[in-house]
């Protein structure tokens, strides 16, 4: 079986991020990159399932400029057997990637498609839901438990009310949540290794992509601050601040 | 002018609070009717509660066995077929709103506006991206159905009203996938406060140490009748269950009192509880991130300090 993976691009996690005084974005230039958390999780979990003889190749997919070759080797070196570039200037929102993806699918005809359940830039959490729509395949999302057999998979999911339990015919698409594995580091050698694995890049205009039917994002602007707060020396201060605040 | 479909959420034959916030937003867009579609195998008594809701125009529900468990595969085609004449969407921004809300979207083939917190004008409304460092006004486009679902800890539910809508049993002749089946869902009962909707929130972090430890945390949290949350570095540690986790990958919360022990104040927590009340945080590390969005701070072990003010509170 094939498992096709999603491998965004990302700011890194750890950077909090300043919007520019005009409005117009946030400031990336000189920022790190790095792989969106939650796509980590889903090669890892690709890998995983390659090594228990469940799957034989692990395809991952990026969406974007040329200079995200590098990142698609990262995603080599992790361990994936072959990378696709769908090479584009901008970042596509939700629904252009979805609709790429359903392209490549066709292509590929893969058995799974894994990816994060949200990019941790636009936090928008519905490429997979979207995808499975389009390709009118089952979708098992925040995904924290996967089992594959019997040309189905049985997914734990996250929800708020506690963990659900779904089953899932193949092909499907899953969508990773936190809990689901720790991604492995990736050792020296294999960053060798990787620099021979094939990358495909296909540019986005040739996929015939409706890419309309979007938002317009007409300004950024920082959160609202929350005033400076007050330091109390003991319980008692504590305590009698809440009393004065009115919460008790 | 416009016409809106809110999606209602429940859970064990009862409406969950996110719908009448939904409803909040739905009348801020304003417009000719806000009506609420039930999906349910048994929606009767989840559609008596939301005719309730002050606002709400009509209440819908379609009645069908495979709506026994809230399923995005078999849910969202009902939806989109359900959607034929409205201008807008709206589904709550849980988990299962979001599971749903995309599919729909994409059955639409239009856009969707995630987390709205604001709602700017009838296609203009504003959303946080990057953990909430950073908020954006977005635009729909005016010549389709805007699809979103809406943040919770951003809009207070719609009170009942003095009448009840309308209720109308509405069949829907489409064909649903088989291809996806619910097994179980296994939930961690709970006598206290529901998370999103408590209005007291304490939450341990890292620093409570132990599961065993997290004991102190919910006694406090009974003492003031307060739900319990906590940090992914308290989840990850296996203090306590996953739904208890507050943050970007979390739970969003908007509650009065926010109390934080041995939480360091990571961004994707941080981003969880930004719109609270007032935030207190407790913890040894003076340095703590937490300290710089608290209201009041306090230095210290939170092993001496909680005892001290279960007194203090007598």
């Amino acid at each position: 079986m094939k498992i096709l993976v999603g491998y965004k691009r990302v700011v890194d996690y750890n950077v909090r991020v300043q919007v520019k005084p005009d409005g117009s974005g946030v400031a990336t230039d000189g920022v790190k990159l790095s792989a969106n958390p939650f796509d980590d999780i889903a090669l890892e979990e690709a890998l995983r399932l390659r090594e228990k003889g469940v799957a034989e190749e692990v395809v991952i997919v990026g969406i974007g400029p040329a200079d995200l070759t590098a990142h698609l080797r990262n995603g080599l070196a992790m361990g994936a057997n072959r990378a696709i570039h769908v090479t584009t200037d901008g970042a596509p929102q939700p629904l252009t990637a979805a609709r790429t993806f359903l392209k490549l699918i066709e292509k590929e005809s893969p058995d799974l498609v894994i990816l994060g359940k949200q990019a941790i830039d636009d936090d928008a959490n519905q490429t997979g839901q979207m995808l499975a729509a389009l390709w009118g395949r089952p979708q098992a999302t925040f995904a924290s438990e996967l089992a594959i057999a019997d040309g189905k998979a049985t997914v734990t999911r996250e929800v708020d009310a506690g963990l659900e339990t779904i089953e899932a015919e193949l092909p499907a698409v899953i969508t990773t949540d936190l809990r689901l594995n720790e991604p492995r580091f990736i050792k020296l050698p294999d960053i060798m290794k990787a620099k021979s694995k094939p990358i495909d890049v296909i540019e986005f205009d040739s996929l015939g992509v409706d890419s309309g039917d979007h938002l317009k994002t007409a300004n950024y602007a920082p959160p609202p601050k929350r005033s400076k707060g007050e330091m109390v020396e003991d319980a008692a201060g504590l305590v009698a601040a809440l009393k004065q605040k009115g919460l008790l | 002018m416009s016409k809106i479909l809110v999606i209602a959420e429940h859970l064990d034959g009862k409406l969950n609070s996110a719908t009448a916030r939904v409803v909040s937003a739905a009348a801020a867009v304003g417009g000719d009717a806000i009506d609420v579609l039930v999906l349910g195998d048994a929606p009767d008594a989840i559609a008596a509660e939301a005719a309730k809701i002050e606002g709400v125009s009509r209440v819908l529900t379609v009645t069908r066995a495979e709506n026994a468990h809230m399923l995005a595969a078999t849910a969202a085609p009902q939806i989109a077929k359900a959607a034929e004449g409205y201008s807008h969407v709206f589904g709550p921004s849980t988990t299962t709103g979001k599971d749903l809300m995309p599919r729909v979207a994409a059955l639409l083939g239009v856009a969707q506006v995630s987390d709205v917190m604001t709602v700017e004008s009838s296609h203009v409304f504003t959303r946080p991206i990057y953990a909430g460092n950073a908020i954006v006004t977005v635009e729909a486009p005016t010549d389709h159905t805007v699809v979103a679902t809406i943040r919770s800890a951003s809009w207070k539910a719609a009170d009942n009203g003095d009448s009840a809508a309308p209720v109308e049993a509405l069949t829907l002749d489409i064909e649903l996938p088989a291809h996806t089946r619910f097994v179980e869902l296994k939930q961690d009962k709970s006598d206290r406060p529901d998370l999103q909707s408590a209005p007291r929130v304490v939450s341990g972090g890292r620093g409570v140490g132990s599961k065993e430890n997290f004991d102190i945390i919910y006694k406090l949290a009974d003492k003031l009748n307060a739900a319990v949350g906590a940090s992914r570095a308290a989840v990850d540690a296996g203090y306590v269950p996953n739904d208890m986790q507050v943050g970007q990958t979390g739970k969003i919360i908007a509650p009065e009192l926010y109390m934080a022990f041995g939480i360091s104040g990571a961004i994707q927590h941080l981003t969880g509880i930004k719109d609270a009340g007032t935030i207190v945080a407790i913890n040894k590390d003076a340095d703590a991130p937490i300290f710089e969005i608290a209201d009041i701070g306090l230095v210290g072990d939170l092993f001496k300090i909680i005892p001290e003010i279960e007194a203090a509170l007598g």
